[in-house]
Order: structure tokens, then sequence, then C-alpha cells
């Protein structure tokens, strides 16, 4: 069954959509079957491609659409908008390095 | 079409297929793969992707050990870039659909990717880095063991490369080296030395253009001007491959002056004798009808192994000259290097300025156990031989004489150990100094023969280095100033009898021929190369007429007025033979 669905986020990245949250989404996006596109102003790229992810070179506030088609389509969407809401777990490694930092005088 | 002006270094014109080295020297041509081969390189290709990826993750796992995952990650993220689906379904294409050499495919995909993150004016500009590391692992992968050296190049080239070392330039094959331009590099430079010795055209000094070509395109490299000239028009290929026939035709007529004496029209017989870098020049000397080896240079001994040559590595190279040129004198010049170039040596401290610091006689008279291996070898050398031996860069006297000394010393040595050597063996010094030039009078008297060294000598007379691009229009055979030196040198070598040759670029270069022998010179050490073009004009010119050319060139004040003048007199002699 092919559906297709979308949902807008926005990079919520101090540093942007860089090369480790890029790696992430494309692992990600590669576990479903559908395809899984986002959408900038300018183009249209492959979420399973690191590299082309990169090419987007969305910084911090980009709006992007994700768009999803495919038999698995609106659980991969989810899984998707999940990663940009949790801003990718930077802020939890940030929390790490912060509480780190703490404990070293 | 793209025209790069550099410095011409080796002459010759030359047309041909570009093969870029990058700087890690790996050559990248657009090489195409056969149909039938394309499963063979397509295996090839995913073991080299297999091999960059273990290569990967043990640097992943190196950095996760030392500096925790933040940092791993960055690998991981290298990993996922190296298995992208989307590049690895381009690579594939490359190679199935389009038969591009695995190594090409590579190099021109990912370089593509680089260029997109290069032109982001964010940071993930920095992902190019990424990219370039990942092509340069692929291609060590999968050019391996059958990594192509300089010297196993198979067909005609003309090599495009940010540098060459002096021992890679060594290392050409003559048979398909067309000819090389590099981006950095100077006149004078060693490399340029083994270029003009190899009789490879050569440019080096381009400044970076290496962008501009992927390989495989058809080059104009123009050595006689300096010029690169990048995806040639029709015209222009046409016009070149004119001057290259023009070229082989005057060759072949010059060919015809081996056997013919370099002797004036008004019979005073001419030695023109060749410069020399490697052993298997002297046949290239010999080719030409040259009258002996007027300049064997030894650095390279010193340049091209890792360790400080021994007596026997010297030995080896000078017998086989000697054996070579059979009766014909070879004249040996001991190291003439700065301690900056040497890879032996612990610079003393930071030189400001090497040219004027501990080179040469100097750097040899400071590290005597050095200096004695390789007169110990040029003295054995001198028993099998007509060899005599040439101290470089004397500025004093007392120099001369610790010289002189060091080499008595060592004959000592030989004698008690019954070692065999000319004990007459002829001692002669380099006159390259504005001091030589001053104090010539008193040295004569203490040297068998003299070898005026020109580069040297206006380099130093003129204060100019010819290395620096903001002053290299002052360094001018040309000036007065340098003519004068010429002249002074010339009349005390010949009021005491004394043999006096010219070596370096300006015996080499028919402008000059006429002039220095007005000036009184009868022995000219030039390039193999160059030796039939002097006999030429040597065979076309009487000696009363260059006398008139000198005095008239004397006269003059002026670089330019000389320049004009001694050009002006180079073409008529050219127009007449010709005609």
């Amino acid at each position: 069954m092919q559906q297709v669905v979308s949902r807008d986020v926005v990079v919520g990245l101090k540093q942007g959509l860089h090369a480790r949250p890029a790696d992430m989404l494309a692992r990600e996006a590669r576990k479903w079957q559908s395809r899984i596109e986002l959408v900038s102003m300018s183009q249209r790229v492959d979420g399973k491609s690191i590299l082309e992810v990169l090419t987007l070179a969305a910084e911090e506030g980009t709006r992007l659409v994700v768009e999803v088609t495919g038999p698995d389509a609106t659980e991969a969407l989810a899984a998707i908008v999940r990663l940009f809401d949790g801003n990718f777990h930077e802020n939890d490694e940030t929390a790490v390095n912060t509480a780190g930092r703490t404990t070293t005088p | 079409m793209l025209k790069l002006q550099g410095i011409a270094v080796s002459p010759g014109v030359t047309i041909g297929e570009a093969l870029v080295l990058d700087s890690e020297g790996f050559r990248i041509p657009r090489r195409f793969v056969a149909r039938s081969a394309v499963d063979t390189e397509l295996e090839r290709l995913a073991t080299a992707v297999a091999e960059t990826s273990r290569e990967i993750e043990r640097n992943r796992d190196a950095i996760q050990a030392e500096l925790g995952g933040q940092y791993a990650a960055i690998f991981a993220a290298h990993l996922a870039m190296l298995h992208d689906a989307k590049l690895q379904a381009e690579l594939t294409s490359a190679v199935r659909d389009k038969n591009f050499w695995p190594e090409y495919a590579v190099s021109r995909t990912l370089r593509r990717y680089a260029k997109v993150f290069q032109n982001l004016d964010n940071h993930i500009a920095q992902r190019a880095h990424d990219i370039y590391d990942i092509e340069k692992s692929l291609l060590r992968n999968l050019l391996g063991q059958r990594r192509e050296t300089l010297a196993a190049i198979s067909q005609p080239v003309i090599i495009l490369a940010h540098n060459l070392t002096p021992s890679e330039t060594a290392n050409l094959d003559r048979r398909f080296v067309q000819g090389f331009a590099t981006e950095l590099g100077g006149p004078g430079s060693h490399t340029a030395i083994v270029a003009e010795g190899l009789e490879i055209p050569a440019v080096v000094g381009l400044g970076p253009f290496l962008a501009d070509v992927s390989g495989g395109e058809p080059v104009i490299l123009d050595g006689n001007q300096g010029v690169v000239i990048l995806q040639p028009d029709e015209e222009t290929i046409a016009r070149y491959r004119l001057e290259v026939e023009t070229a082989r035709t005057v060759a072949a007529r010059l060919d015809g002056l081996r056997d013919l004496p370099a002797e004036t029209t008004d019979g005073v017989r001419i030695q023109v004798t060749g410069n020399i870098e490697f052993p298997s020049e002297v046949e290239q000397c010999l080719s030409r009808g040259c009258d002996g080896i007027g300049l064997y240079r030894t650095e390279f001994l010193y340049l091209t192994s890792p360790r400080e040559p021994t007596e026997e590595d010297h030995f080896a190279a000078y017998s086989e000259v000697v054996r070579s040129i059979k009766n014909k004198p070879v004249v040996i010049r001991t190291l003439d290097l700065g301690a900056d170039k040497m890879r032996t040596e612990k610079t003393p401290e930071e030189e400001r300025n090497p040219c004027l610091g501990l080179r040469s006689i100097r750097l040899s008279l400071r590290q005597l156990p050095m200096f004695r291996t390789q007169l110990r070898a040029i003295l054995r050398a001198s028993a099998i031989g007509d060899v005599r031996i040439l101290f470089p860069l004397v500025s004093t006297i007392v120099e001369l004489r610790q010289a002189r000394m060091v080499l008595a010393d060592v004959m000592e040595d030989l004698a008690e150990h019954g070692i065999a050597f000319n004990p007459k063996m002829p001692v002669g010094m380099m006159v390259e100094t504005p001091a030589a030039v001053i104090m010539l009078d008193a040295f004569i008297r203490e040297v068998d023969f003299v070898s005026i060294g020109t580069n040297d000598l206006i380099q130093y007379t003129l204060a100019v280095d010819r290395g620096n691009k903001e002053v290299a229009d002052l360094y001018n055979a040309c000036d007065p100033a340098v003519l004068r030196q010429l002249r002074r040198s010339l009349d005390v070598a010949r009021e005491a009898g004394v043999p006096a040759n010219v070596c370096g670029q300006m015996s080499g270069s028919v402008m000059y021929t006429q002039l220095l022998l007005g000036l009184g010179l009868r022995q000219m050490s030039v390039p193999a190369s160059a030796i039939p073009e002097i006999k030429q004009v040597c065979r076309s010119v009487s000696v009363a007429e260059c006398r008139g050319i000198a005095e008239r060139a004397l006269a003059m004040d002026s670089a330019r007025e000389v320049k004009a003048f001694l050009r002006d007199q180079m073409r008529r002699l050219l127009s007449e033979s010709v005609a």
C-alpha cells in the first residue's frame, strides 16, 4: 500500500544538520522500507544518503519538509520527526559535557 | 584554452597527454577499462571500499579509546559517507556504464561531492576535507601494491605535479616522460638541473593550476618560453606541431657536427666539454662529440640517498664516468651544497641567508671525514683516467690552501696503504665569487686550472637571488659588471698561462658564445644538449670578429644595451648560417 505523509520540521541544532546528526538521520531512514525525502526551499534530497542530507547545508532554524512514501510511511515519518524533536540527542551530550566540566576543578 | 606562464628550466617543446600527480604522488589518469574487465574492476573497487572501511573503523576505535565518543562520531560519519548508497551507486555506474578506471571514478566522483561542500558558505564546507580523506584512502587501497611509481610509466605523458623532488625527477623514464610542469620550484633548483641533464623539457613555478586539470587531456609544454597551455585549441596545436617539427629538423642537421671539431674559421680550436650530474649522461655528451667532461657535479650522491654516501658509492659513480669517457678529461667538483640541503646534516642554526652561509667548500672543510671520503674516491678514480678535481665557492686563499692540504693528507694516506692514484692530479678552483675574481692573481699561482661558474658569479656580483621573483629581473648575464668580472678572470688566467673554463648557463647559450670567445675563452663546459649548437657557432665565427664584438659589448654601460647588441649579433649569425 503506497501512502504519502509529510510533516514540517525545524532544525534545532546549534551547528545545523552536520555530519553526526546527518548520519543518525540517514541511519534511521534506512531502517524503513519507504522512500524518505527532505525538502528545503531549493532542493529535495534522499534522506537515506548522508551525503545528500549534508548537501542541504541546513543551519539552525531551517524549515524542512519530511516527505515519506511507502508501506510503512506513518511509522517512518514519526521516527524521523522524533529525531528532529529530540534535537538528535545533541542536548543529552551537552548535558554530559557540562556535568563533566563541573566536576573538573 | 588556458595559457600559464612559469619559469623555463629545461628547453624543448612537446605536445602530449597530461598525467596529474596529486600531492601524494598518485597517478590518476583518465583511463578506461575494457568491457570484459568491468566485473574484475568492480571487485577491485569493492575490496578497496572494504579495506578503507576497516581503516576508518580502526581509527574510530582508537579515537574512541583515547578521546571518547564525541570525537569517534566523526569517523562514524566517515563510514556512513563511504557506504552511502548514492555514492556507491554512482561509483558502480561510473565503472559499469562509463567504463571508467575505478581510480578515476573514485577521484572524479568524490571530488564532485567535495566541490559541492566547498561551495557551501557555512561550517559544512569543512566536510570537504572528510571527502578528500576518504578519496585518499580509497586511492591508496585501490593502487595498493600496484601503486605506480613515476618510473613505471608505460606510455608517453607530460607530468603535471605540485612539486617533484630531484630524486623523483632523476627516476623519470625518458622514453615516456615527454616533459613536466610543476606548481612549485625555481631556476637553478636541483630538479631543474636534473631535468636539463635528462633532456626533459620542463617548466616550474607555475603557481596553483592542478585544480584545472584531471589528466588525459592534451597539453602543450614549451620549455623554451616557460609556457604551459591547457586545453589548447586546434590552431595552437598546429602551430606548436610545426615548432616541434622544425626543432627536430635542426637537431638532425646539428647531429652531423658530431665528429667535427669546434674550430673557428680562423683556425682556433675550442674545447667544448659537457656538464653532467649522473654517469649515464656521459653517453649523451659523447654522442654529440664532446671533448671531455668539464663539470661533473657530485651533489646527487648526497641528495638521492637517505644516508651519507660511502667511499664505494662515490668510487662506483666516478669510475663509471671515467671508464665511459675513455681517455678524455673529467673534472670532478667536490660537494657544492648548502648545509640546508643536506639530509644527513644537522643545520647548526637556522641560517638566515643560506646563499651566504655554510655551503660548498666551507661545509667540506667543516665536515672533514665526509670531505676525506669524497677525496679518497676521486683520487682512486684518478688512477684509471684523466681525472681533475675542482673546489667550489672558494672565496679566500686560506680555504684553497686548507683544501689542498686535506687533499695532500689523503694522498699520503693512500700511498701508505699502497692504493693507486695520480699524484699529479690537476687541482682547480671555481671562480664564482667577486672575491675570487679580485684576488685571482694570487689564487692563480696555486691552481692548475680555473672554472668560472657564471650562475653564482652573477648572483654574488649583482647581489641578486634569482629565485626571488621580486628581484629576479636584475639577474642578468649581460650586466656590464658581469662582463668585466669575466674579462678580468680570463685576462689573469691567460697571463699566468693557466687554463680557464666557463661552466654555468652562460656558456651553454649561443647568445654569449661570440662574446666569450672574444674575451679570450677557449674552453667551455655546457649541458650535453647544447654541445652541437655551441660547436656550430664556434665553427661559423672567427676569433678576430668575436674580439670586435667583445670590445663593443664592454664599452656599453647597461645590461639592456648589451643584451640587445648580443641578440642582434646572434640573429645575424643564425641568418647567415641558414642562408
